[in-house]
């Protein structure tokens, strides 16, 4: 028996189409331990969704083999899925009942009975009490989005998937969500997280998988991925075109030009060359590579 | 099977439509009452079904028993498709719950809907016509029977529609008409051979024609013949429909 909190072992996924199979999950191999903050990356339409689809028992992997906390996803549904909670990307919910009636029907589901301490604490922790008996037509969408992530919580699983829980909601969600999480995180829970917020992912998961069309292209601790692939980044702003030696390497988004450096001489070398090209350089920062640089050179080279 | 979940699941799906009672349930109660209203007016004295049996007390056990019949297809019917269009099933599929749990509670709950329906229509059709009650375990029999059947193929129906309007043409191109043309409004007797014949074809006819045998003690056929029809369709498309969520049709890629 397994004693990865999460294991995918080979999995892959095909869809037939009438213009040929689309292959939206290649082998994709790895375990989480109990207790780990987990990061899964990747670009839209990598197969981030599909490999959680996987695990929640809501898409059958073509070939391969998912467990949580042991249990395998297909064998032995009940007990994996007792040990999982998944806060869904979509923001969905039954127009029929209120926010205390939703948790006490998925609690019900997981046959938890006398839930409503655990279910008020769950309220309290992401500011929902005064909405609990609100009709969930009533939310808006954050405090939907809040009850997703109490829905998943409610019977207390071991194991929490989070998929891109903080796409489109506002400053103090995120913060009561990192908070609460973290908290669970600390008391023991596994947490397996998917988002586009790379700084989130860098700031709270301990160790992250990238993915790219349906492979694994990179897996490793946060501080590993870091320190491995990085650089110095010279970070400034300008509207003059850049030279050679600078733009090879950099990334423009408008008028933020982040560019890698390999070391301090190459650093000296760029500036050289952008005061040689009469560039005219506004805020100018040295600083370490983060995870989007990180991230963003992965994908580029498995482009390549 | 969970029993507490499956329980949890029937509860739900009973609380969901009688949140709504006034469109679930006040709604085809009308709609018996104006069947009953204009053909029990328009035929009462020109149509003899069974000897001794006025037609608007021979129509109120047909009338009710197509509401229970009706009102469970579309409790499971629109509950489950609802719930795949808005996206909120989402919630039973990453639950513990197996198959089993999932058909005991949608059909239980289908035929709870029915029967409140069914006798919301007799508590109010009773006052329109003398009514006795010759074999009442024969209208137990065939109405929790009739709902469970019905109930049954409301979860295949809500399996197998992708849209609301695949749900509805299942309703008025099958449902619907197999109703009507079970004997809901007359004796199979007054018709002709060949629509006699058609008509035992239909397992709709065995459910009206055994149920109104509970109320005055004839029917067209056999009750026990009734009963193995309407037990035998229950169990084939009980079967379906465990099957189809056993396998996830429609519900797991």
């Amino acid at each position: 028996m397994s004693t990865h909190a999460i294991h995918f072992d080979n999995i892959s996924k095909v869809y037939p189409g009438a213009r040929g199979a689309f292959k939206a999950l290649d082998q994709v191999s790895f375990q989480i331990a109990p207790g780990e903050f987990f990061g899964l990356l990747g670009p839209n339409g990598a197969g981030k969704t599909t490999l959680i689809s996987v695990l929640a028992g809501l898409s059958r992997a073509t070939s391969g083999r998912a467990t949580v906390m042991g249990h395998d996803v297909i064998a032995d549904y009940a007990a994996a899925r007792k040990s999982l909670g998944i806060v869904p990307q979509e923001l969905v919910f039954d127009p029929f009942f209120s926010v205390r009636e939703t948790l006490r029907i998925q609690s019900g589901y997981f046959g938890v009975k006398g839930n409503d301490a655990w279910i008020d604490e769950i309220l309290a922790e992401l500011g929902l009490t005064d909405k609990a008996n609100a009709n969930m037509r009533q939310l808006s969408g954050g405090m939907k989005r809040r009850v997703l992530v109490a829905q998943a919580l409610v019977h207390r699983p071991p194991v929490n998937v989070l998929d891109e829980p903080t796409a489109g909601v506002d400053v103090e969600l995120r913060q009561t969500l990192w908070r609460f999480i973290a908290r669970l995180n600390r008391e023991g829970h596994t947490v397996l997280l998917t988002t586009h917020y790379l700084e989130e992912a860098e700031a709270l998961c301990g160790r992250i998988a990238m993915l790219k069309q349906g492979r694994v292209v990179a897996l490793d601790k946060t501080s590993q991925l870091l320190a491995g692939k990085a650089s110095t980044m010279l970070r400034f702003k300008t509207d003059d075109p850049l030279p050679p030696a600078v733009g090879a390497t950099a990334r423009v988004t408008g008028r933020i030009v982040q560019a890698k450096a390999r070391d301090a001489a190459d650093v000296e070398t760029m500036l050289a060359a952008l005061r040689a090209a009469g560039v005219k350089v506004e805020d100018l920062e040295i600083g370490r590579a983060d995870l989007e640089d990180v991230f963003l050179e992965i994908m580029q080279q498995v482009a390549a | 099977m969970s029993l507490a979940g499956a329980g949890t699941l029937f509860r739900k799906e009973v609380l969901r439509f009688w949140k709504v009672a006034f469109q679930t349930v006040a709604a085809p109660v009308l709609t018996a009452i104006m069947y009953l209203l204009i053909f029990g007016h328009v035929l009462q004295d020109h149509v003899q079904a069974f000897p001794g049996v006025g037609y608007t007390s021979f129509l109120v056990p047909g009338l009710v028993m197509m509401s229970v019949l009706q009102n469970a297809f579309a409790n499971s019917s629109s509950s489950l498709i609802q719930s795949k269009i808005t996206g909120n099933l989402v919630f039973l599929l990453v639950s513990p719950l197996s198959h089993w749990a999932w058909f005991v509670a949608y059909v239980g709950a289908s035929i709870v809907r029915g029967l409140v329906v069914g006798g919301g229509v007799m508590l109010v059709t009773v006052w329109f016509a003398p009514l006795r009650l010759a074999e009442p375990w024969w209208i137990i029999a065939f109405a929790a029977l009739g709902a469970g059947m019905l109930g049954s193929l409301g979860l295949v129906a809500g399996l197998w529609a992708e849209k609301f309007d695949q749900l509805a043409a299942f309703q008025n191109f099958i449902i619907m008409p197999m109703t009507f043309l079970s004997g809901v409004f007359y004796s199979v007797h007054s018709l002709p051979a060949v629509w006699q014949a058609a008509s035992h074809l239909n397992p709709f006819f065995y459910m009206i024609d055994g149920f109104r045998r509970g109320f005055f003690g004839v029917s067209d056929v056999s009750p026990w013949l009734s009963l193995a029809v309407v037990g035998g369709s229950f169990v084939l498309v009980a079967g379906i429909a465990l099957q189809l969520l056993r396998s996830g049709y429609k519900l797991r890629s």
